[in-house]
């Protein structure tokens, strides 16, 4: 217990240099932009004298030397502080708070689908090799990978909602039903449908590969000899055996994948418009609101490495041996 | 290698010439890498014929807008009446020359990157792998967004956002290779005689490493070919040049009345992918003999 107590503490403090170097970048691409804070906010106003700019850039700290306004920045950032979107007249925070619970329902529906039907049909490849079988699921996995989410999205869209009118086109609820209760969870899985198998099917065929291949690997290890020289059926070894040890990559690849899942949401949330980060973010584009989309950003990798820390202790649960390491 | 006593097979070491027809015979016992070969042979044939077979600007209206396809045009015309074809043959210029360059900077980049910390170890090694870390945990799609609004949209900036969330794989890649080969008795024999680190890298070591540099090389030209077409579909692109994302963007919002327009240059960027991956993993049974028979 001890050991994975330090393991965990172990991964925490390597996060945190990741996180301040994530932070410094966003720092220096806001520097990088044309135009500062002050430049934005005349914009906004219209026209502004000299001296009022001077006097804003005072009251942002822009006046100030690179260094120290950089320990501000962090400072701030690290108080979750992202700054202000003069465009929606809000904290970014607040923004993006209020954009998180859809991105994150669409994420984790996801990722069980994906994951769910990626190990099961990686396990059906693997089992059958070289049949028909496997020869099929290999080729859906080689097409879905090469297939542009929003295309994909798109297809779905022209056949389930305009010709058979089977899934609602856009949004994540039917806001003038004013459902409640069990018709309005209802009414969201109704509307999840189609984003979550849009964006699932990519990660879907990654999965699957990963999968075929691990259970590959397993099945030529000495156990699984041994278990066989027991006597053990081979539904037995597969299932109690190999099938165990094989899920170990892909649960690391669940992790690593939430990166790629995010951006991929972006362009799943915009084809859906689905009412989360990703939407958001496309809306920034537009509105030239650069601060809630550096918000956006940072908020994003710092999901990443909190899944990535999650996936690391999950880890210790799943792989005893671990710890000995 | 071991044996100096070993005599040589009849005639000399088997020059270039053999080597490649050996290596294309590798490739081609792979019929699904050579489908993909023939694939992206026509997208590239396209690519070099368009600027004949459509000689106007891809931005020109050619007729009555949402002409169905199939009549006139053979995919149809978009909402503002632009031949949905010609856009998809400029769109292939586009396309490979974005995933091309972008692909080559990040080869070079990561490369250099991987090279040095592999062959120094150390604190360079240590320094090097995490600036990469970072660059591998920042969400890369989100990163590759922001980098080309704030650089505003151009073939340029398209480019240097793909390969700064590209290389990072690659110098781990590199690194890996470096390692096992720094210690190999060739490379330490080089040390010995003096030969300078640079020389080392680039004329002992880096050749040594190129044909998983290539395999995953390839592979990553497939991968910008995507990003670059979620930036333009986003409306990323650089608004001089027609591409296959900006024209799936574009036909979006009349998906209901012209499902055409989203559909085929959709299906262009499908078929190219496919076909890059394919050959990719074509070369990777080539190249690496020794994996391939994990994978049977």
């Amino acid at each position: 217990m001890t050991g994975r107590l330090a393991l965990i503490l172990r991964r925490v403090v390597q996060a945190i240099p990741i996180l301040l170097a994530i932070v410094i970048i966003n720092f220096l691409l806001l520097k990088l932009a044309p135009g500062d804070a002050a430049d934005v906010l005349a914009g906004e106003a219209g026209s502004a004298t000299p001296e009022y700019m001077a006097e804003l850039r005072a009251k942002f700290g822009l006046d100030q030397p690179v260094p120290l306004q950089l320990a501000q920045y962090v400072g701030r950032v690290l108080m979750l502080d992202f700054g202000y979107s003069f465009r929606h007249e809000m904290p970014v925070i607040d923004l993006i708070l209020a954009r998180l619970g859809p991105t994150l329902i669409l994420m984790v529906t996801t990722i069980v689908i994906a994951v769910g039907s990626g190990v099961l049909l990686g396990l059906l490849a693997a089992t059958g090799l070289n049949t028909w079988r496997d020869n099929l699921i290999s080729i859906l996995a080689l097409v879905s990978y090469a297939t542009p989410l929003f295309w994909v999205g798109l297809m779905l869209i022209v056949v389930f909602s305009i010709n058979l009118g089977w899934f609602p086109t856009s949004g994540m609820e039917e806001v003038a039903a004013f459902h409640t209760g069990w018709d309005r969870v209802w009414d969201i899985a109704h509307h999840l449908v189609l984003p979550a198998v849009t964006l699932s099917l990519f990660y879907l065929a990654l999965y699957t590969r990963l999968m075929r291949a691990s259970m590959l690997e397993q099945a030529g290890m000495d156990y699984v000899v041994t278990a066989r020289a027991k006597g053990l059926s081979e539904r037995r070894i597969t299932f109690r055996h190999v099938l165990r040890n094989a899920l170990l990559p892909v649960v690391t690849m669940a992790g690593v994948q939430v990166s790629s899942l995010i951006g991929g949401s972006v362009i799943v949330e915009t084809v859906f418009g689905w009412p989360g980060l990703g939407q958001l973010a496309f809306e920034s584009l537009f509105a030239r609101d650069l601060n809630l989309l550096m918000g956006i950003f940072l908020l994003s990798a710092m999901l990443v490495l909190v899944v990535n820390l999650a996936v690391d202790i999950l880890y210790t649960f799943l792989d005893p041996r671990i710890e000995a390491r | 290698m071991n044996e100096l006593s070993e005599t040589l097979p009849q005639g000399a070491a088997p020059g270039r010439l053999a080597r490649l027809a050996r290596l294309w015979r590798l490739f081609a016992r792979n019929r699904a890498a050579l489908f993909g070969l023939a694939i992206l042979a026509g997208v590239v044939a396209l690519a070099a014929i368009a600027p004949v077979l459509y000689p106007e600007s891809p931005f020109s209206l050619a007729g009555r807008p949402m002409s169905p396809p199939f009549g006139d045009w053979l995919f149809g015309t978009d909402t503002l009446g632009r031949d949905v074809m010609a856009g998809i043959a400029h769109g292939a210029r586009t396309s490979l020359m974005i995933g091309l360059v972008a692909t080559l900077v990040a080869v070079v980049f990561g490369t250099t990157m991987g090279a040095l910390a592999g062959y120094y170890g150390g604190w360079i090694d240590d320094l090097l792998m995490r600036i990469t870390e970072v660059f591998q945990t920042i969400p890369s799609f989100v990163f590759a967004i922001l980098l080309v609004a704030i650089m505003s949209p151009s073939i340029q900036s398209i480019v240097i956002a793909i390969a700064v969330v590209s290389w990072p794989a690659l110098a781990r890649l590199v690194r890996g290779e470096f390692l096992s080969l720094r210690n190999r008795e060739f490379v330490q024999a080089n040390v010995l005689m003096g030969m300078p680190d640079w020389k080392i890298i680039l004329v002992q070591i880096l050749p040594n490493a190129l044909s998983p540099i290539i395999v995953a090389g390839s592979l990553m030209v497939a991968t910008a070919i995507l990003i670059e077409s979620g930036l333009s579909f986003l409306g990323l692109g650089d608004p001089n040049v027609m591409s296959w994302g900006f024209q799936v963007g574009a036909g979006r919002t009349v998906l209901r009345r012209a499902w055409w327009i989203c559909t085929f240059p959709g299906f262009a960027i499908l078929l190219t992918v496919l076909a890059i991956n394919l050959v990719g993993e074509g070369l990777n049974d080539a190249l690496n003999p020794r994996l391939r028979e994990g994978k049977a």
